[in-house]
């Protein structure tokens, strides 16, 4: 099941701390977390509600731990304010959303891609994040993995944005030997470094990590602060750095955080799509040139920082690009900025929101822009 | 001045130059109450781990204790710290923080991790108010006080925040003012050394806020009230509800032993441990 591969895959990863709360998609990620974290030495917390569930992980963190939570749509509500603290003193952690249909309580079991701005925007302030959309149990694996390596890498939380569809998909999924799996680990400062000299903050490059316990005597304010640490509620000009750099320290590793399947060569109509949708476009547009129309597909695997780089490489080629998404439209705006100087973009809708499109009307759809 | 420094300041961060409390605060008497418990026990700051909330009283450690601090949200101290804590199960945790920031918008995480009854000390600095944003009603506002947020005065029943932490199960918990300092800081000592959750409220003045809009003026005043309605736990045993009225009950409420949740999640991991070969 994809939410056991995550659970599996974040203990590949080495996590070590995870909190959460029950809630219908994700429990069964916290089930096995449950069962297996202490078996490692490890601990799963179950919390008053979302809002201490991000803050335990948060607090777990900063001594070092490799850390997740889980939880869905109303859960990720609750954890936003939280969210935007682990960006400000850029903390390592990884935050699984497996999303549930609607707003508000909605439909608690059908998968629908109705968060994906949520993610990118959900707490306040301009700031960037990284989200990772799997399409299936083995990427839930693979991609967990990814997150937490991205997570530690660039001291940021870290989305995956999965759905019901995946989350409760019964796939094979094939578990690496240990050794096969690539493990990164945060920067820390050297051992007895001058607390006075550690500049823990605000490096687009990554500042090593003040954590506690080491005698670094960090001091960790969300409050606009300077690489030392240090608040400054008075500046326009340490507010101006304190918000831009936490942005740039994402925008300008974009391209190596970005992670996309292309499969456009030759093609005139690119179905562009992510997470469960995508595998309905990968199906059409194989049904498509099975039938002689020259279709591809552009999957993309990080959606935040927004691949816009990818999305012009291929409108360059491309002269129709059809956005496929399992909601009304979230990512539609931001790919059809980037492909619109370049090609003709349409959006797909699902005939119902949460029903994938179908592969056979996709080619249909395909055969409507072509003619 | 040259060759002459305090005692405590040792403790004080090097880049810290000047305080941010308002003349009359009671926040610097807290401070050295925490300061001088940690001397007393021949600890270092290192020992320990602070973590503040939002809110006047959350400025006590941040950035002035020269130690590992986390200024959290507000609110949420007591989440980030049982983090903390979970990390680094040798180190003390201490969370300062306000009675707005612990009783009402953190109230859940209060009650909860009093009922884990996970070590760490908690000081919740009780000054009835929410000073930092000028002066609104909290859930500690006594009725009748008019405040910013209630003009004709407040008509809500106020929180008895250390009743609250007993019944959820903490094993330590002390309530005094400002004005027994002294006692303070052997209660701090305790809870720093008590394996449990260890709850401390302090009555507190804010004279600027609290002060003004209660009629009770200066921070002396204050203090002065303070020290009239002070009435030791052993005395008020023997009086009736009526005969309590008004008045802030003081002393060491709770003191028990019971099992620590730290403990119990080693128990639980051996147990896992064990059921997985």
């Amino acid at each position: 099941m994809g939410n056991e591969a995550c659970a599996e895959g974040a203990l590949a990863a080495g996590c070590e701390f995870a909190a959460g709360y029950p809630i219908t998609p994700a429990t069964e990620i916290a089930n096995r977390l449950a069962v297996r974290l202490p078996q490692m030495d490890g601990v799963f917390l179950q919390m008053e509600d979302e809002i201490s569930a991000m803050a335990v992980i948060i607090g777990a963190s900063w001594t070092g731990k490799k850390v997740m939570t889980v939880t869905s749509g109303p859960g990720i509500s609750l954890m936003s304010e939280n969210i935007g603290f682990a960006v400000g003193v850029e903390t390592p952690c990884v935050i699984v959303n497996v999303q549930r249909g609607a707003p508000t309580t909605g439909m608690p079991t059908v998968g629908v891609q109705g968060d994906v701005v949520q993610a990118k925007h959900g707490s306040q302030g301009d700031y960037q994040i990284i989200a990772l959309c799997p399409s299936s149990p083995q990427e839930m694996f693979d991609y967990t993995i990814t997150a937490f390596n991205y997570a530690e890498k660039y001291r940021t939380p870290v989305f995956i944005l999965t759905d019901a569809f995946v989350g409760h998909m019964r796939e094979e999924v094939v578990i690496p030997e240990a050794e096969a799996i690539e493990r990164v680990f945060r920067k820390i400062p050297a051992p007895r470094t001058d607390p006075c000299t550690i500049k823990g903050f605000l490096d687009e490059d990554i500042a090593p990590m003040p954590i506690f316990g080491r005698g670094f005597k960090a001091h960790v304010t969300s409050s606009c602060h300077d690489e030392t640490g240090k608040r400054n509620l008075i500046d326009l000009s340490s507010l101006d750095k304190f918000v831009r750099k936490l942005s740039n320290k994402i925008l300008k590793h974009k391209e190596e955080i970005t992670l996309v399947k292309r499969n456009y060569e030759g093609a005139e109509v690119v179905l562009v799509s992510y997470g469960p949708v995508a595998r309905a476009a990968e199906a059409g547009a194989r049904l498509s040139r099975e039938a002689g129309l020259p279709a591809g597909t552009l999957r993309l695997i990080t959606i935040w920082p927004f691949p816009d780089h990818e999305v012009e490489k291929m409108a360059k080629i491309a002269k129709k690009v059809i956005v496929l998404e399992n909601n009304l439209g979230q990512l539609y705006p931001y790919i059809k900025s980037a492909a619109a100087p370049f090609a003709e973009v349409s959006f797909f809708p699902p005939r119902l929101i949460g029903q994938i499109q179908d592969p056979e009307n996709i080619v249909r759809m395909i055969q409507e822009v072509l003619r | 001045m040259s060759g002459i420094t305090h005692p405590l300041h040792r403790f004080i961060r090097p880049s810290v130059s000047s305080t941010t409390n308002c003349p009359g605060c009671g926040n610097g008497i807290i401070a050295q109450s925490i300061l001088r418990a940690v001397d007393q026990l021949g600890m270092d700051l290192e020992d320990f781990v602070f973590v503040s909330g939002i809110g006047c009283a959350a400025w006590i450690p941040s950035p002035f204790f020269n130690a590992d601090v986390l200024h959290s949200l507000h609110g949420r101290p007591i989440a980030y710290a049982l983090g903390i804590k979970m990390g680094l199960p040798e180190k003390k945790v201490m969370v300062v923080s306000g009675d707005g920031d612990l009783a009402a918008i953190g109230g859940n995480h209060l009650i909860h991790n009093a009922r884990r009854n996970v070590e760490m000390i908690v000081i919740c600095v009780n000054n009835r108010i929410y000073g930092m944003t000028g002066g609104q009603a909290g859930p500690t506002t006594p009725p009748g006080v008019m405040t910013t947020t209630t003009p004709y005065g407040s008509f809500e029943n106020p929180f008895d925040i250390s009743c609250l932490v007993i019944s959820a199960g903490a094993s330590f918990v002390a309530r005094w003012t400002t004005v027994q300092a002294r006692e303070l800081t052997r209660s701090i000592i305790k809870a720093i050394q008590k394996k449990g959750f260890a709850f401390i409220e302090v009555f507190s003045q804010c004279p600027v806020q609290y002060g003004r809009k209660s009629g009770l003026n200066g921070s002396v005043q204050m203090m002065e009230d303070f020290r009239q309605r002070s009435i030791r736990v052993k005395k008020a045993a023997g009086l009736t509800e009526a005969e309590l009225n008004n008045k802030i009950v003081v002393g060491e409420l709770v003191d028990i032993e019971k099992p620590e949740m730290m403990e119990e999640i080693e128990r639980m991991k051996a147990k896992a441990r064990e059921r997985a070969q």
